[in-house]
């Protein structure tokens, strides 16, 4: 009987046994790019092991190192909430100097690096560290309890952007880290999602090909703090792709003005000119995307948030250079 | 054979570094201290320091990527100052709970606001309960050669300590000195090529370095700086000795001037006590019996040296460039720690002076002494006093 080769190693670096909730897609996600990341250490230098992670404070980091016990199987440090990239850059430094072989992985929330830890990031990727940058983005800082960061969505619900009179919950638009790399004109920097873990997989492979920085953002499933059923984390972020609300898309060589934005599937019409996707026709309401989580349960009462969030993800998508159309439910 | 070169503190500290080769720096500019990564550029730039220069885009990445240099298995080394090293606090906790062995040069200067780049000791002083060893520099010989000892008690497997060298704003850092430059070889043999003794990242053997310590694990980490520190005082001793007998330059954790017979002895650190030292001799002249002790190890403060130093007078006389609120100097606090359970002790008179780069002459020590004498004489006197103060603008 043929063997069908699995789409990434069985090799484990994030142990079971981390304290995470039940049904975290950060979790996932980190499980995932360690497995990616090893099959390139593999490739490139021969050990699936040449590597080490520095990773800032949040939800991914206390839930894996609980002294005395570790959910990792490889070289891993922890330092503070700001600076994960920093941390990075000295062991990349230091591992030069060594004549170590292998990469170095910096992980961080969507806190630690659109907020606090933008400086360090920008430092990083600027200096060209050998250094992939992992944003996992379940946008708010869990870890404290829900708090919104600069990542969070219009609209969210969080417990510093509680709906109430005068508030609609969250009421700026979600910060585009992944642009702000970009503009660093780093050699690859790339969307993701848990909902494609498929093409967050090859994402990462290519990341940890490229010399020089890179950077992903995947979007990854909070259930505690979306307040979602634990079991429908990947079927919400793919929601979020089909629906628009979570575009895809990878900016390679520095070239900002080309960005290759793909295909969302759920039924959405894709018009492409020169090989290159300009419109997008979503078939799915951002409202289904919505609806499974607790946090935007409010904008349901005040239908024109809603309208006003749709408004928003098509001025994010024309940033893209991505004309869409997103219907409203029954359309 | 060692050379003798005219040089700033910040050379001498640049000059210090590149003995020690150091594998990784990240360093930050700031006032008064950006000659250091400077000069540093240089010797990496001429290929004649074999390291990797992080050219961070802050003192908190700078101490963060030393941090994770450290973390890694190498030598490395910083300089800041002042408002630089606020910036780093959060992160000294860091490294010394990791038990990594970083070198600071700090050209000690006055924190904000208002901004000032003139000396005092606030900075450091202010990190004080990092669990970072603490040394302090008189003149530029001493920053060269203080940063090499650092080094070597920094990572002995009996410390494993970061430690920080201060040396006084512009009055040390921007000003020429003599300082002999010892021989690459004898570095070498003095500090031994930098194994790292404890974990460090390796693929090979995959561990994990800043975990989260609960109540049941915490205070024994803390502990563990503690008796760190203790040991340090041991290990700063042998380190003093042997650099003594490799470069013939004798360092103690307090160094006692014409303390004999001394009535009073005034208490300082830093260049103040080059000043402090000429200031007794003159007073000697007068036939005033007067010493003079300069504290060159603050941290692990040396409790046991304080006790026998308190044997020689009947009054300490504190000269401090910095202040703990209601307090008063720093100094002033640990040496009633030090001497609160003798039987025997001396008054103890704190003087605050020198904030913010202001001068100290010989008519403020003047005003010092008089108060000093006061106490001597069974007068009361005020346990604070604040030197020098421009009471005409307050
Ligand atoms: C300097 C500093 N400020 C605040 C904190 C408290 N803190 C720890 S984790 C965290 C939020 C983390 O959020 P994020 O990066 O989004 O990661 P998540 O917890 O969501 O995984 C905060 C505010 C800290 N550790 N350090
Ligand atoms: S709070 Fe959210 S991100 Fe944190 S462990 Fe739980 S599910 Fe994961």
């Amino acid at each position: 009987m043929a063997v069908r080769k699995p789409p990434v190693t069985t090799r484990e670096y994030w142990a079971p046994g981390h304290a995470a909730c039940a049904g975290c897609g950060c979790a996932t996600a980190l499980r995932l790019a360690t497995k990616a990341f090893s099959e390139v250490m593999e490739e490139k230098y021969g050990d699936p092991d040449a590597f080490a992670i520095a990773h800032a404070t949040g939800c991914m980091e206390v839930v894996s190192a609980v002294f005395p016990y570790t959910a990792w199987k490889a070289p891993w440090i922890h330092v503070a909430f700001e600076n994960a990239a920093a941390v990075a850059s000295g062991i990349e430094a230091a591992w030069k100097k060594l004549g170590k072989k292998g990469k170095i992985l910096a992980i961080g929330g969507d806190g630690g690096t659109a907020d606090i830890g933008m400086q360090a990031l920008s430092g990083m990727l600027e200096r060209w560290h050998n250094v992939v940058y992992l944003m996992y983005d379940n946008e708010a800082y869990m870890n404290t309890g829900i708090q919104r960061s600069s990542s969070t969505p219009y609209g969210a619900w969080t417990t510093t952007s509680p709906p109430g009179k005068y508030s609609i919950g969250e009421d700026k638009p979600k910060k585009w880290v992944a642009l702000i790399a970009a503009a660093h004109q780093i050699p690859y920097v790339a969307t993701a999602s848990i909902g494609n873990p498929f093409d967050f997989i090859r994402k990462m492979k290519k990341a940890a090909k490229v010399d020089g920085p890179a950077f992903v953002q995947v979007q990854c499933t909070c259930p505690t703090g979306w307040k979602s059923p634990l079991e429908k984390g990947v079927e919400i972020a793919r929601l979020a792709i089909e629906t628009g609300v979570w575009p895809l898309f990878e900016i390679e060589n520095g070239d900002i003005w080309n960005i290759k934005i793909q295909a969302p599937g759920g039924g959405a019409k894709v018009k492409r000119k020169d090989g290159r996707v300009v419109a997008i026709e979503f078939k799915k309401p951002i409202e289904e995307y919505l609806k499974l989580q607790g946090r935007f349960k409010h904008l349901f009462k005040q239908p024109e948030a809603i309208d006003q969030l749709r408004e928003q993800i098509k001025t994010m998508w024309k940033a893209l250079g991505v004309e869409v159309t997103l219907p409203k439910p029954g359309e | 054979m060692p050379i003798k070169k005219v040089m700033k503190a910040n050379e001498a500290a640049a000059w210090a570094a590149k003995l020690a080769k150091p594998k990784v720096i990240a360093a930050f500019p700031i006032t008064p201290s950006t000659l250091v990564p400077e000069k540093i550029s240089e010797f990496v730039a001429n290929g004649e320091l074999d390291a990797e220069f992080v050219k961070v885009e802050s003192e908190h990445s700078a101490i963060s990527a030393c941090v994770g240099a450290s973390a890694a298995g190498v030598r490395t080394f910083t300089a800041t100052a002042s408002q630089g090293l606020a910036l780093m606090h959060e992160i000294l906790f860091i490294a010394a709970g990791m038990r990594l062995p970083i070198v600071i040069a700090i050209g000690n200067r006055a924190l904000s606001a208002p901004i000032n780049i003139w000396n005092d000791w606030q900075d450091t002083i202010s990190e004080r309960d990092t669990g970072w060893l603490q040394f302090y520099a008189e003149n530029n010989q001493e920053a060269l050669d203080l940063i090499l000892i650092a080094f070597k008690v920094a990572e002995d497997e009996r410390v494993l300590l970061p430690a920080m060298v201060g040396f006084d704003a512009f009055i040390l850092t921007h000003t020429v000195e003599p300082v002999e430059i010892p021989d690459q070889e004898l570095v070498d043999e003095f500090l031994g090529e930098y194994v790292p003794k404890h974990a460090y990242l390796d693929p090979a053997k995959p561990i994990t370095q800043g975990a989260l310590g609960f109540p049941a694990h915490y205070m024994e980490a803390r502990y563990g700086v503690w008796e760190a520190n203790e040991a340090a005082k041991k290990v700063i001793d042998e380190a003093f000795a042997e650099f003594e007998k490799r470069f013939g330059r004798k360092y103690q954790k307090i160094e006692e001037y014409r303390t004999e017979d001394a009535d009073i002895i005034f208490v300082t650190m830093g260049s103040l006590a080059g000043t402090l030292k000429e200031y007794v001799d003159h007073l000697r002249e007068k036939g005033l019996k007067v010493g003079a002790a300069k504290i060159t190890v603050y941290r692990p403060f040396p409790v046991e040296e304080v006790r026998e130093l308190a044997k020689k007078a009947k009054v300490l006389a504190l000269l401090e460039k910095n202040v703990t609120f209601s307090v008063g100097g720093a100094l002033f606090q640990d040496f009633s720690r030090a001497l609160i359970n003798e039987s025997e002790k001396p008054k103890i008179v704190d003087f605050i002076l020198g904030l913010g780069g202001r001068d100290v002459t010989f008519k403020d020590l003047d005003e010092a002494l008089a108060i000093a004498q006061k106490a001597l004489n069974g007068e009361k006197v005020e346990e604070v006093n604040w030197i020098g103060l421009r009471k005409e603008i307050l």
